[in-house]
C-alpha cells in the first residue's frame, strides 16, 4: 500500500502493508540502516528514532500511524542538541560495539532536549530502556553531562 | 632541497603514479613486501602514492578495540599521524592473517589480538618506515641513519619531504628482514591516553555498516524456523498461510534437516512468513531434559569421585589433612546456563561472485571455520570462496563457534537455492536466546581446612561440567590426559600459595550446545576461588586484602603482579573505608595473561536491595598500548559480569530454552552500576589481554560485598538465591 511519510526533512514514498514496524520500512524500504534492529519487542532501544521530537521504539510503531509525523532517524539529526550529544561522544569514545548507539544517541537527544540539565537520576531513569551489551553506560552517562556543558557554554 | 613538506603540496606538484608500497608477511612469517605490480594481495599495511596509509586489520571488531589498536601499532612505527591512517578489515587467509596464538587458523578470541600482533604489526609498520627512509637517503645521497620520518615528513641531512614522494621508489627496495623498532621512550601513540578510537565517527551517525546492515541487490531475507527443543529434525512443514503475505517468496527443508529456510523479499515479510508456518518436529534424537535434572546430575557429580585427577595429588591425603583441621568450609557452588545475546543478533550475506565462487559478508570472528564450512557445504575450492569482515555488533564469544553454526545455516539456505539472489541470514532476538551455544552450566564442591592460626592446610575442589572443547577442532590445543584445560582455568594454577591442593574434575555428558563465554572457565572458577579466599579470610578472622596478600609472597612473578593490581585496587578504591552505609567486596583473578582486581561497593542488603555504587578496578596488561580502551574494556567486562551474575540464567524445560528476549533475559541497565574508575598497572611486560580479563573478578567482588552484610551466595543468579537489587 502506498504511503508517504515525512522522514529527515523530506517527503518519502513508501509501499508499506499496514501493520508493518517502522523499524523495517525504515531499514529495508528507505535503506536507512543507522536505525537498528536489537529484539523487535520495544526491550532494547536500539531501534528508537523520533516522531515530533520524541523518541519511541521503531520497532513497536506502525507505519500508518506515523503518516503525517515528522520521523527523525540517527542519519536526520541536526540540532544544537544533536550536535553537542555527538561530540560529547566522540571525546569520550563512548562507542565500542557501536550497535545500540544510535538508539542511545536518539534517547540522549530526546532527553537532553527536554532537560538541558539532568541529574544523574533523571539520566538514568530515561536511558533505562535503551540496553547496551558492551556495558558502555558509565560513559553514556558522563557523555549526556558533558553534551549538557556543551550545549550551556 | 625538497619543498613539498604537505601531502597535499607533493599531490600538486607530482605527476599522478600507480605506485603502492606494500608491506606484510609471507606465509612462513618473514616480513615481505611489493609493489603494484608485484601485487602482495594480503599485505599489513599498504601506502599508496598519495602517501595514504592504510592498515590492514587482521581482528575482526566487535568494539574490543583492534581496528584502532593495530592501527596505533602501523602508525607508531611509521611515524605517521594516526589520525591520517586508514583501516580496513584483512580478506580471509589462514597463510598470512593467522592468529599467532592460534597455529594456521585466522580468528580472534581469547584476548589475543593485541598480545599475537604487537611484534607482527609494529614490525610492518617499521619496515615500511625503513623503506620510505632508505629511498628517501638514495634519492638525496645520504645516510639513511641521518634520516627520520615523524607526522608524516621525512627529513634529515638538510633535506625534508613528505613520504609520498617516496612510495614508488621505496616499493622497489627490498623489505629489512628486521626492521629497527622503536625503543618504547620513543613511543608517541603507545600508551597515550589520547588517541582516540578510529571507529567512533560511524558509530555515532549511523553509517557504520554491520553484517545486518548489509543490503544487496536482488537480495532475499532468510529466517530459519529452528526446532523448539534442541536437536528436533523437521518431518514435514505447512507453509499454506505464508503463502498469503506479501513478499513471502518459498519455504525450504534444510538439507540437515535442522530447519526450515523462509525466503522473503524482505525482513518484515520473512518474520511474518515464519510466523505462519507450521512445522511438523521429529524430537525422538532432540534433548528430552530439563535444567534441573543438569543441575541435580552436577550437584551429584561434585560429590562423588572425580573423573579426572587434575593436580595428581593424593585425593585422600588431602581430605585427612581437611579433616583433621581446626576449621572446615565446605561450599557447594553452582553456575547456570548463560546465552551471549550480542546486541546485534546473528546474521550473514552469500552471494555468488562472477567466479563461480561465493562471497560471504559476515561480523566474522573466525574466518578460518567457516570459510573451510562454505568450500565443503558448497563444494567449493577453498579459493573460490572468499570472506568480507563487517563490523560486528558484540559477540562476547558468539560468533566463533567451532560448527561455524550460523554461517552453515547461511551456507545451507542458500544451496537450496539456485544461487542466483545473494541470501542474507537473518536471526531474530528470539533465535538468539534459544539458540544453543551457551556458557555451560557448572557445579564445585570446596573443602577448605584451616588451622589454629588461620593458615590453609588442605583444599579439596572438584568441578563438574560440559567440556567446551572436546569434540572440536580445538580439542588437541585445550584437553590434556582427558582434561579440558577451560573447565578448569583458574583453579590449579591459582597464584595463590595453597598448600595441600586437590582439583578433580568430572566432564558430564553433553546436555546442550557449550561455547566459550566472555573469559570462558574463568566465569565460575574465579566466583569459586574468590570467594572461598574471602571466606577462608572471614574464617581465620582476618582482612580479606591482607589475608590475600600473604598468600601471594612467593616471589613468582605472577603473584607480584597479581598482588601488585590487588594492592591498587585496594588503594584507590578507599578500602577499609567505606561511607556510611556502604559495604565493599574486593576479588582479584589473572585470565588471559593479565592481572584484574575489582573492589565492588555497594549499599543496602540482599533482603532490602542492594545498589552497586562503585565499582575500582586495577589492571595489569603489560604494555597498555591504548590506555582509554582498555579502561573500556574493564568498564565493560565488569558491567557484563555483573549484569549476569545478578539476574540472568538460561533454562530448559522438556529440552526447550525457558527465555526467549531481552525481558525474560534483562541486561545490565544503565542504573545497575554507578560509576567504575579504572586503574593501569605501568608496565614493560609484553601486552596481554584486556576483552575478557575485565569479567572474571567482578561477581565474586560483588558476592563478597554481599556477604559483608550477611548474605553468601553460592549459586548465580543472585536474584534467583535471595538476593534483591534495588
Amino acid at each position: 500500500m502506498a504511503m508517504t511519510l515525512k522522514l529527515n526533512g523530506a517527503t518519502r514514498d513508501v509501499d508499506a502493508e499496514p501493520g508493518t514496524p517502522l523499524l523495517w520500512v525504515i531499514r529495508d524500504e528507505l535503506k536507512l540502516t543507522g536505525t537498528k534492529f536489537g529484539c523487535g519487542v520495544a526491550s532494547c532501544g536500539a531501534c528508537t528514532v523520533h516522531l515530533d521530537g520524541e523518541p519511541v521504539r521503531s520497532c513497536q510503531t506502525y507505519v500508518e500511524d506515523v503518516e503525517g509525523a515528522e520521523i527523525t532517524t540517527i542519519e536526520g539529526l541536526n540540532s544544537d542538541v544533536s550536535t553537542a550529544v555527538q561530540q560529547a561522544w566522540t571525546e569520550l569514545d563512548v562507542v565500542q560495539c557501536g550497535y545500540c548507539q544510535s538508539g542511545q544517541i536518539m534517547s540522549a537527544v530526546g532527553l537532553l532536549t527536554e532537560n538541558a540539565q539532568p541529574t544523574v537520576e533523571e539520566i538514568d531513569s530515561y536511558m533505562d530502556g535503551n540496553a547496551c551489551r558492551c556495558a558502555t553506560y558509565q560513559r553514556i552517562r558522563a557523555a549526556i553531562q558533558r553534551a549538557s556543558q556543551i550545549m550551556e557554554a | 632541497m625538497t619543498l613539498n613538506t604537505s601531502r597535499r603540496g607533493f599531490l600538486k606538484g607530482a605527476a599522478a603514479t600507480a605506485a603502492v608500497l606494500y608491506v606484510g608477511a609471507r606465509p612462513d612469517g618473514a616480513i615481505a613486501a611489493a609493489n603494484a605490480e608485484g601485487a602482495m594481495l594480503n599485505p599489513f599495511v599498504k601506502i599508496s602514492s598519495d602517501g595514504t596509509v592504510t592498515a590492514i586489520i587482521k581482528h575482526f571488531e566487535k568494539g574490543q578495540g583492534p581496528a584502532t589498536g593495530l592501527t596505533t601499532l602501523i602508525a607508531e612505527e611509521m611515524g605517521v599521524p594516526i589520525e591520517d591512517v586508514a583501516y580496513e578489515f584483512a580478506p580471509s587467509d589462514a597463510g598470512i592473517y593467522n592468529n599467532l596464538l592460534f597455529g594456521p587458523f585466522q580468528g580472534t578470541g581469547g584476548s589475543t589480538a593485541m598480545a599475537n600482533s604487537f611484534m607482527q604489526y609494529r614490525q610492518a609498520g617499521a619496515a615500511a618506515r625503513d623503506m620510505l627512509l632508505q629511498a628517501a637517503a638514495n634519492a638525496w645521497n645520504v645516510e639513511m641513519v641521518e634520516l627520520s620520518l615523524e607526522d608524516g615528513i621525512i627529513k634529515g641531512a638538510g633535506h625534508e619531504a613528505h613520504l609520498a614522494e617516496f612510495v614508488g621508489t621505496a616499493a622497489q627496495i627490498a623489505a629489512p628482514a628486521e626492521p629497527r623498532l622503536k625503543d618504547p621512550s620513543e613511543f608517541k601513540l603507545i600508551g597515550n591516553e589520547a588517541v582516540r578510537r578510529k571507529d567512533t565517527p560511524p558509530k555515532i551517525n549511523g553509517t557504520a555498516t554491520y553484517a545486518m546492515d548489509l543490503h544487496l541487490d536482488n537480495q532475499m531475507i532468510a529466517l530459519i524456523a529452528h526446532s523448539p527443543r534442541m536437536g528436533g529434525l523437521v518431518a514435514g512443514f505447512d507453509d499454506s498461510d505464508a503463502k498469503g503475505i506479501k513478499g513471502f517468496i518459498r519455504a525450504t527443508e534444510l538439507p540437515n534437516k535442522a530447519g526450515v529456510a523462509v525466503f522473503a523479499e524482505n525482513t518484515w515479510a520473512a518474520l511474518q512468513a515464519r510466523e505462519a508456518l507450521v512445522v511438523d518436529w521429529d524430537f525422538s534424537a532432540a534433548e528430552a531434559r530439563s535444567s534441573d535434572e543438569i543441575r541435580d546430575q552436577l550437584l551429584a557429580a561434585v560429590n562423588a569421585d572425580p573423573e579426572y585427577n587434575v593436580t595428581g595429588t593424593d585425593q585422600a591425603q588431602v581430605a585427612a589433612s581437611i579433616d583433621s583441621a581446626a576449621t572446615v568450609l565446605d561450599e557447594t557452588f553452582y553456575f547456570p546456563l548463560l546465552a551471549h545475546a550480542p546486541m546485534e543478533p546473528l546474521t550473514c550475506t552469500i552471494e555468488a561472485t562472477a567466479d563461480g565462487g561465493v562471497l560471504l559478508h559476515d561480523g566474522c570472528q573466525m574466518p578460518t571455520g567457516p570459510h573451510m564450512a562454505l568450500s565443503q557445504i558448497l563444494q567449493l575450492p577453498m579459493e573460490k570462496v572468499q570472506i568480507n569482515t563487517l563490523f560486528a555488533g558484540g559477540s562476547f564469544g558468539r560468533r566463533a563457534t567451532p560448527t561455524a553454526d550460523y554461517q552453515v545455516e547461511a551456507a545451507l539456505a542458500f544451496a537450496v537455492t539456485d544461487r542466483t539472489r545473494p541470501v542474507k541470514l537473518v536471526w531474530t532476538r528470539e533465535d538468539d536466546i534459544t539458540g544453543g551455544y551457551y556458557r555451560p552450566a557448572f557445579a564445585h564442591r570446596v573443602r577448605v581446612g584451616l588451622d589454629e592460626a588461620g593458615t590453609i592446610v588442605g583444599w579439596d575442589h572438584r568441578i563438574a561440567g560440559q567440556s567446551i572443547m572436546k569434540g572440536t577442532p580445538f580439542e588437541d590445543f585445550a584437553v590434556h590426559d582427558g582434561v579440558d584445560h577451560s573447565s578448569i582455568e583458574g583453579v590449579p594454577d591459582s597464584p595463590y600459595a595453597i598448600p595441600g591442593q586437590f582439583v578433580g574434575l568430572t566432564d558430564v555428558a553433553k546436555a546442550t550446545t557449550v561455547l566459550w563465554w566472555r573469559s570462558v572457565g574463568h566465569t565460575h572458577t574465579a566466583y569459586v576461588m574468590e570467594t572461598m579466599i574471602d571466606m577462608a579470610a572471614k574464617a581465620a578472622g582476618r582482612d580479606p586484602v591482607a589475608f590475600r596478600l600473604a598468600l601471594l609472597k612467593g616471589g613468582e612473578t605472577d603473584q607480584a603482579r597479581i598482588a601488585g593490581v590487588l594492592q591498587l585496587a585496594a588503594d584507590k578504591g578507599g578500602w577499609g573505608k567505606a561511607a556510611d552505609g556502604r559495604t565493599q567486596g574486593i576479588a582479584v583473578h589473572k585470565s588471559f595473561g593479565s592481572y584484574v582486581a575489582e573492589l565492588v561497593e555497594i549499599s543496602g542488603n540482599a533482603h532490602d536491595g542492594v545498589q552497586i555504587e562503585k565499582v575500582t578496578c586495577a589492571v595489569d596488561c603489560g604494555i597498555a598500548v591504548n590506555p582509554d580502551v582498555i579502561k573500556a574494556q574493564m568498564e565493560g567486562g565488569i558491567g557484563y559480569g555483573l549484569g549476569h551474575a545478578m539476574r540472568n540464567e538460561i533454562t530448559l524445560t522438556e529440552g526447550a530454552v525457558d527465555q526467549s528476549n531481552f525481558p525474560d533475559y534483562e541486561p545490565l541497565r544503565i542504573g545497575d552500576i554507578g560509576a567504575i574508575d579504572v586503574h593501569i598497572v605501568p608496565s614493560a611486560e609484553s601486552p596481554t589481554g584486556v576483552g575478557e580479563p575485565g569479567t572474571p573478578p567482578s561477581a565474586p567482588a560483588l558476592a563478597n560485598a554481599i556477604a559483608a552484610t550477611g548474605q553468601r551466595v553460592t549459586s548465580l543468579p543472585m536474584v534467583n538465591n535471595g538476593v534483591s537489587f534495588s
